[in-house]
């Protein structure tokens, strides 16, 4: 047994899970980070990163063996050649829909904090005050100032960088200098203003990638490559960063292939006592011990994980007290913008691959632009010049057509909206205990949809973006309307969410399950909300702030 | 690669729409790999070297054939094309050299470098006309899919993107305004 015991356990190894380790282990605690995946190690593991495109036989495209391996990648832009093997074999763990959901995963040490988008916002009391103002689900259990000094602490470890905008919606952070607009984007930005004064704004995204050395960290060499693993580790990653930070104090030991099937509950303690692993290589059964367990599986498997543990003392599982566990799914909801032609730059270009973009934050329901729908949602985009992959009207092919496209193209410039999705009682996961994985155990159900407040908001969405580009001098705009399917913006959320009280939330305001005080979930699973800006820096905030109180805790005893 | 750039990087925009969007976002409709392995012949690779050539000629950089392109045609139609449109290329093939037949009795291979340049124009414009007015479930035009190909091959092959192209593996600092001037080359990843 004493082989087997640290002081803390962590299950997953992605942002959250990272920051979990890097947080424990650096406040002296003993260690351990499950992860169900294999081990890849940073730099040496990303296998592709310094391939030239030529080195790709399909020079990065899909294969008809791929489409046919994976069912659900297939759908969007992930499955391609380039980066395969960042995402989850999806013969081996299926899931059930119930509905349509597009779940992309990631199972191996790093998670998707190797493939992710890495636009990093802080949310605001815009979105932490909407569901007690509007009476929607249930009031998160904190407000912006209990999570501001942690997004800061987050931040300066991270390396965010961005501008000092002053937006109120969209508080700033501790950054490194922005990356920098195009010409076509700051003209936009600047006829943006001039035509909506302050009531819509275009800025620089804010992104985790090091526009400057930082802690020990090279910084960005512009090869906008990111997905496959940067070997300069110049964006933020498990391996780049949270994780050489763990490894560091000599606190951590990392376990790959170690599916974590429950956690251990003591019903005389009323605590948890560890962890069940199988090992997904031998189909070997571990227990592991621990005073405290961390939970950052990702949302869904985070809730799986409890669904499946303490089930003599709750059918349902641990955290299902309150009805709520697997309950509240949500996402952002996407594939709506518009892009046009802009005239005038014909003797401009760019220097460097951009791994970033410009964001227009949220506007709607703020201030005197209302809505007919509650919340809203903002814009990532950006402009450049097209390249070879375009049509030349004029000419057909041979030499002219040849060297037509060796020059670049006209200058484009466009938007896509991410709406927030309400946390929707019935959109909600379940156990499946008719289909099982490689490793025979349940699969998650999945039975989720966008309802009418999403609905109405695509139409503005797409309605909104033709006329702000518009307005900015683009011509030939033209929106488009992709796929209103949840799970597409790689942003789940809920199904554990926090609240003030144990009737009708899973987590306190400390992340601790209610009805198991060392068991803590800070993952996405455990969003009150969704806000409509990416998530990640949020979970980071709160796993920081939760493993500084459960260390208090443990050192006063009360856990 | 962020999501909004990731299908333009790989599919081909050629005029607005997404082209290859079905062999880069369509589901499976065909068997296991090996029913669709094709049989492609040296003269076959020959043949669409020469088809490449002409779409993409050797002008003050290589062309097609030297970047082979007519091998990577058929990988990609081999890999990466579902049935239905691994027979619209092939049959794309017979019809070039009948037209060609009947057109300058003498097969493609056999026809002057005016005569190819010609024929493939007319098809070109054949299948624009085509693409310009065809339904998300028609079928796509044979000369499209060797346009869309040997374009893909060409331009990201280490000839295209390096001589044709400018290629930066690691460009270091990023810059957002810099001059252009016209006959400066675009560069191979935007």
């Amino acid at each position: 047994m004493t082989e087997n015991t640290y002081d803390a356990i962590v299950v997953g190894s992605g942002i959250s899970g990272g920051w979990a380790a890097k947080e424990l282990t650096q406040k002296g605690l003993k260690t351990l980070m499950l992860e169900r995946g294999r081990n890849i190690e940073h730099i040496k593991g990303y296998v592709n990163a310094a391939k030239d495109p030529w080195d790709f036989a399909h020079r990065g495209g899909r294969t008809q063996e791929m489409i046919t391996n994976y069912p659900v990648l297939k759908r969007d832009y992930p499955l391609n050649e380039t980066n395969l093997d960042l995402w989850v074999n999806e013969k081996e763990s299926p899931y059930t829909e119930i509905k349509r959901f597009d779940w992309f995963r990631g199972y191996h040490v790093g998670g998707r904090s190797l493939t992710w988008g890495r636009q990093s916002y802080r949310w605001s009391d815009l979105d932490f005050e909407a569901n007690a103002k509007e009476g929607v689900g249930v009031d998160w259990p904190l407000r912006y100032k209990d999570v501001a000094s942690w997004y800061s602490y987050v931040e300066k470890f991270v390396g965010v960088n961005g501008s000092r905008d002053g937006l109120p919606q969209l508080p700033d952070g501790e950054f490194l200098p922005a990356m920098e607009m195009n010409v076509v984007e700051k003209d936009v930005a600047a006829r943006i203003k001039e035509h909506y004064k302050l009531a819509r704004t275009m800025i620089m995204g804010r992104s985790a990638n090091l526009t400057v050395a930082h802690n020990d960290r090279t910084n960005c060499q512009y090869r906008n490559k990111c997905w496959l693993g940067c070997p300069f580790g110049a964006y933020f990653s498990t391996q780049s960063a949270t994780l050489p930070a763990a490894v560091a104090t000599g606190n951590l030991t990392l376990r790959p292939f170690s599916i974590v099937t429950k956690i251990l509950y003591d019903k005389d303690t009323r605590k948890a006592k560890g962890v069940e692993v199988l090992d997904a290589e031998t189909n070997q059964t571990y227990e592991f011990f621990a005073k405290v367990v961390f939970v950052c599986a990702s949302s869904l498997n985070s809730t799986w994980v409890l669904m499946n543990s303490a089930t003599d003392v709750w059918p349902e599982g641990l955290g299902s007290s309150s009805g709520e566990l697997g309950h509240n799914l949500m996402d952002h909801h996407l594939g709506v913008g518009a892009a046009g032609t802009i005239e005038g730059y014909e003797d401009k270009y760019y220097y460097g691959r951009r791994p970033n973009g410009i964001y227009i934050p949220r506007y709607q329901n703020w201030m005197n632009d209302k809505r007919d729908y509650l919340r809203g949602f903002g814009y990532q985009g950006g402009a450049s010049r097209q390249g070879w992959a375009r049509e030349v009207a004029e000419l057909n092919i041979g030499a002219d057509f040849k060297d037509a496209l060796t020059e670049p193209g006209l200058w484009k410039m466009g938007i896509g909206g991410f709406g927030e999705v309400l946390p929707h009682h019935d959109n909600k996961i379940s156990l499946d205990k008719s289909t099982k994985d490689k490793w025979g155990l349940n699969v998650l159900a999945v039975d989720a949809e966008l309802k009418e407040n999403e609905i109405k908001m695509r139409k503005d969405m797409a309605g909104d973006a033709v006329e702000m580009l518009e307005a900015a001098g683009v011509k030939e705009v033209k929106s488009y309307e992709g796929n209103g399917v949840l799970g597409r913006g790689i942003h789940e959320m809920g199904t554990a969410r926090m609240g003030r009280d144990a009737k009708t939330s899973v987590l306190n305001g400390n992340n601790q399950v209610w009805d198991c005080k060392n068991v803590f979930v800070t993952d996405g699973s455990c969003m009150t909300s969704s806000a409509c800006v990416n998530p990640s820096l949020t979970y980071m905030a709160l796993t920081a702030r939760a493993v500084d109180f459960a260390v208090k805790e443990l050192k006063k005893g009360n856990i | 690669m962020n999501r909004r750039e990731a299908i333009s990087a790989v599919g081909l925009l050629l005029g607005g729409t997404v082209i290859g969007s079905d062999f880069f976002l369509s589901g499976c409709k065909t068997g296991g790999k090996k029913e669709r392995q094709l049989a492609f012949t040296k003269d076959d690779i020959a043949y669409l070297d020469e088809i490449a050539d002409t779409i993409l000629p050797a002008t003050d950089t290589p062309g097609a054939k030297a970047a082979g392109v007519g091998t990577f045609m058929t990988v990609m139609v081999n890999d990466c094309y579902e049935a239905r449109d691994q027979k619209v290329f092939l049959d794309g093939m017979d019809k070039i050299n009948e037209l060609s037949s009947k057109k300058y009795r003498k097969e493609f291979l056999e026809a002057t470098e005016s005569q190819r340049l010609e024929l493939l124009t007319e098809l070109d414009k054949e299948q624009k006309e085509y693409t310009k007015n065809m339904k998300e479930e028609d079928i796509p035009h044979y000369f499209r899919l060797m346009k869309e190909t040997a374009l893909l091959g060409y331009f990201t092959s280490e000839i295209g993107s390096t001589k044709a192209l400018r290629y930066l593996p690691i460009p270091g600092r990023y810059d957002g305004n810099v001059p252009y001037k016209k006959g400066d080359r675009a560069w191979a990843i935007n």
